[in-house]
């Protein structure tokens, strides 16, 4: 048992807490609405190489795990970085670890694929994952569907991965307007410039390999979220005063303070421990990012609600920063679809027998025939 | 990071678990409940035989060189079963207390007696108008010649009805700010003017009132300086936070209902874990238990650096019980109509645990810190906000 950041880990932190710090300001991400989107910090986060951190050294990355990206989604989600970072991370991750399959299995290497994983690796092209199976020809509101160039996605039993020739960092397009400031977008699926990634029961086992990756990230960045949202609550219920006396010595206001930061202190050991049993393939991995992800969500929207209340009137203002948090804290976890939903596929998950688990996308006619 | 804990009573689970089943007799489980005491005295005298009481303490005190080890994996193992030893864990936090502040007769009167099994001590810091107020205790012990004279009244005096001892907090100076005319003194229970009330509780257990009338002990029962009772009770309530057992994860109520949910049907024949109702607040209870699960881990984890126990405990037993109130009522609703019946009742689910359950639930958030005096520590030590009382 070692529950403590190694030392490169807690120097990593640093550095991250500083660079986010200074460069994704509230300023800054007030800036970047209402796309949400920050092509020149998205450049820096690149050339850190953050977004391929824990892409295998062989493969161009920095050869990290998911420990090492987790501490960068909590320094994310403290300063609300306009930047697209888990979304670029997991499909990284999930194109790297097909193209090494491919790459080491008997002749099935995949050229076109294998150049799209070095480009997304280094940083020239930005991939992300759709949330959900894409229904018809269309990804419904994809993360960084509205900023990437590249979109993996599940449809039927088959993982696609789009080319979005007109839409890039550089060139955002189809962004809707949203209550998180995100760019999402839809994303067409244009099977003609799609790659065919997996298909079958694999195609299935890797997408959701890389959604609860996504939920342990966003997990991570949702207590970073929390616990910065908390720290400004603290901070202001220090300065304001009412009848007289610090809103803060009210025991009412203390004790509802007191109860976010037990959840803040749950939402980091669950997100960390998902981290590990990822990095240590351990078959509870799925469901312990599935947990660190709910919980952190109902933790961070809890908070912020909760200090965006004890700051009275002002807290409606747009003026304050507190809004910034609370729509994101709603936001980021709700792109994943109702939580009730997630908690009671949790449940099927963790107790239920094999035949009762969430059942998987029926295969493919021509599937079925091969 | 890793969070895999290591098991280090592993060595010991074997024979720990040889002794339990050569000596527990399973009719002590049901005679616990039945009679609401959660102490067993024909098995205090074989732990005490067996050397387990006696095992992590020093041979001049009558320490018996069994390996703590096996002694707490023992422990571990009655408590699995369902076998409280609520008797011994207060006996043993004043023994430990005695260790550190008790004079060497002290030493010697109390602790090789209690390690033989021929002592158990129940705390007195409880009273009707104090609780989480612990230092505005009442009761009073004046000085006359070599004597004290206690007089006074003390609630949740568990066990007594078993004890040789009552450790009962005591005012010895009226004068002074409350906390600082506090002493602690060991009362026999035989003492003239001694008398026990049973009351009882809503999870079936039964506690005491102890009343305290012209009651004379001797100066030597009196544990730490005159007016320092405040400071001795510190020490003890460090070993009650440390007395948590590492690895124990109590059972899980949650596990239970989801087993019952799994075959469990409807009148419809579907499952109750198919009914997205059921299962959403299962597995919100999942994801609360393994935060409990988390936050224990942290504080052993401290525990094992040395650490001394801070907010974190605080944090932990805030979360814990009150997510086990929580569970306790969900699972009496997912389990409809039939949640209410007794652990007696004919058709009861898992012969009536959960309904037990959740009576016993009750009293997690108000003994050992109430959540509100922790959500205070929490506050002012974790948040740093100000002290407002």
């Amino acid at each position: 048992m070692d529950l403590d950041f190694t030392d490169d880990q807690t120097a990593l932190r640093d550095t991250l807490r500083t660079f986010f710090g200074k460069e994704s300001s509230t300023a800054a991400v007030r800036a970047a609405e209402p796309l949400g989107f920050d092509a020149a910090l998205w450049r820096k986060v690149v050339d850190l190489g953050l977004a391929a951190i824990a892409v295998p050294e062989h493969l161009g990355g920095g050869g990290a795990g998911f420990v090492e990206l987790a501490i960068a989604a909590e320094c994310l989600g403290q300063s609300l970085a306009p930047v697209p970072l888990i979304e670029a991370a997991v499909a990284n991750d999930l194109l790297a670890s097909l193209s090494d399959a491919g790459s080491s299995s008997s002749g099935a290497r995949d050229a076109r694929l294998e150049s799209l994983t070095a480009r997304a690796v280094a940083g020239e092209l930005l991939a992300t994952l759709a949330l959900r199976p894409a229904t018809g020809d269309l990804a419904r509101l994809v993360p960084a569907g509205a900023v990437a160039d590249l979109v993996a996605v599940l449809r039927g039993d088959e993982l696609l991965l789009l080319r979005q020739p007109d839409r890039g960092p550089a060139t955002p397009g189809g962004a809707v307007h949203n209550l998180g400031a995100l760019p999402l977008a839809d994303c067409p699926v244009d099977t003609e410039h799609a790659l065919v990634l997996a298909r079958g029961p694999a195609a299935v086992r890797a997408y959701r390999r890389a959604l609860s990756r996504w939920e342990l990230l966003t997990g991570a960045a949702l207590f970073g979220l929390g616990s910065k949202a908390l720290g400004i609550g603290v901070d202001y219920v220090m300065q304001r005063k009412a009848f007289g006396v610090l809103i803060g010595t009210f025991q009412t206001i203390q004790h509802r303070l007191a109860d976010n930061a037990i959840a803040l202190d749950g939402a980091r050991l669950l997100a960390y421990e998902a981290a590990w049993a990822q990095d240590e393939n351990l078959p509870t991995a799925d469901t312990s990012a599935t947990m660190a992800f709910l919980f952190a969500a109902e933790t961070a929207f809890k908070t912020a609600s909760e200090v965006l209340h004890f700051h009275g009137g002002y807290g409606y203002t747009l003026e304050y920063d507190i809004q910034l948090y609370f729509r994101r804290a709603k936001a980021w976890s709700l792109v994943a679809g109702d939580s009730r939903a997630a908690y009671a596929r949790l449940a099927h998950h963790v107790f239920g027998t094999a035949q009762a688990q969430a059942p998987a996308p029926a295969p493919a006619p021509a599937e079925r025939a091969g | 990071m890793d969070f895999r804990e290591f098991d280090e009573l592993a060595s010991h689970r074997e024979a720990a678990c040889a002794w339990v089943e050569a000596h527990v007799r399973p009719e002590w489980v049901e005679e616990q409940r039945r009679s609401g005491t959660h102490q067993t005295a024909e098995l205090h005298t074989l732990l005490a035989r067996d050397g387990i009481l006696a095992a992590d303490w020093a041979p001049e005190y009558g320490g018996s060189g069994v390996d703590p080890g096996f002694a707490r994996a023992v422990f571990d193992e009655l408590g699995r079963r369902g076998l409280a030893c609520d008797g011994w864990s207060t006996t043993s936090m004043v023994l430990r207390t005695i260790e550190h502040v008790g004079t060497e007769e002290q030493k010697r009167e109390y602790l090789p007696a209690a390690l033989r099994g021929d002592r158990l001590i129940a705390l007195g810091y409880s009273e009707p108008d104090s609780g989480s107020d612990v230092a505005a205790a009442k009761t009073t012990a004046v000085r006359d010649g070599d004597e004290w004279v206690i007089n006074g009244q003390k609630m949740f005096t568990s066990t007594a009805q078993l004890c040789s001892h009552v450790f009962v907090l005591a005012r010895t100076d009226p004068n002074v700010p409350k906390h600082k005319g506090l002493s602690m003194f060991l009362v026999p229970t035989d003492s003239a003017g001694y008398d026990i009330q049973p009351i009882h509780t809503l999870g079936g257990q039964r506690t005491n009132a102890t009343f305290y009338a012209d009651v004379r002990v001797p100066d030597s029962a009196r544990l730490g300086g005159v007016d320092g009772g405040w400071g001795v009770m510190h020490v003890a309530l460090v070993h009650e936070r440390s007395a948590s057992s590492p690895g124990s994860d109590g059972g899980s109520l949650v596990r239970d209902l989801a087993a019952w949910a799994r075959t469990a049907r409807r009148p419809d024949g579907t499952t109750v874990l198919d009914d997205p109702l059921a299962a959403e607040r299962i597995g919100r209870m999942a994801v609360d238990e393994e935060v409990t699960r988390l936050l224990a881990l942290r504080n052993r984890w401290r525990a094992q650096k040395g650490d001394l126990p801070g907010v974190e405990g605080s944090m932990w037993k805030l979360f814990a019980t009150e997510a086990a109130q929580r569970h306790s009522s969900n699972i009496l609703d997912i389990l409809g109509p039939e949640g209410v019946l007794a652990p007696d009742a004919a058709g009861a689910p898992a012969g009536g645990r959960f309904e037990e359950g959740f009576r016993a639930a009750v009293v997690g958030t108000i003994y050992g810190g109430t959540s509100e005096i922790l959500r205070e520590i929490i506050a002012e030590r974790h948040l740093g906000l100000p002290r407002n009382r």
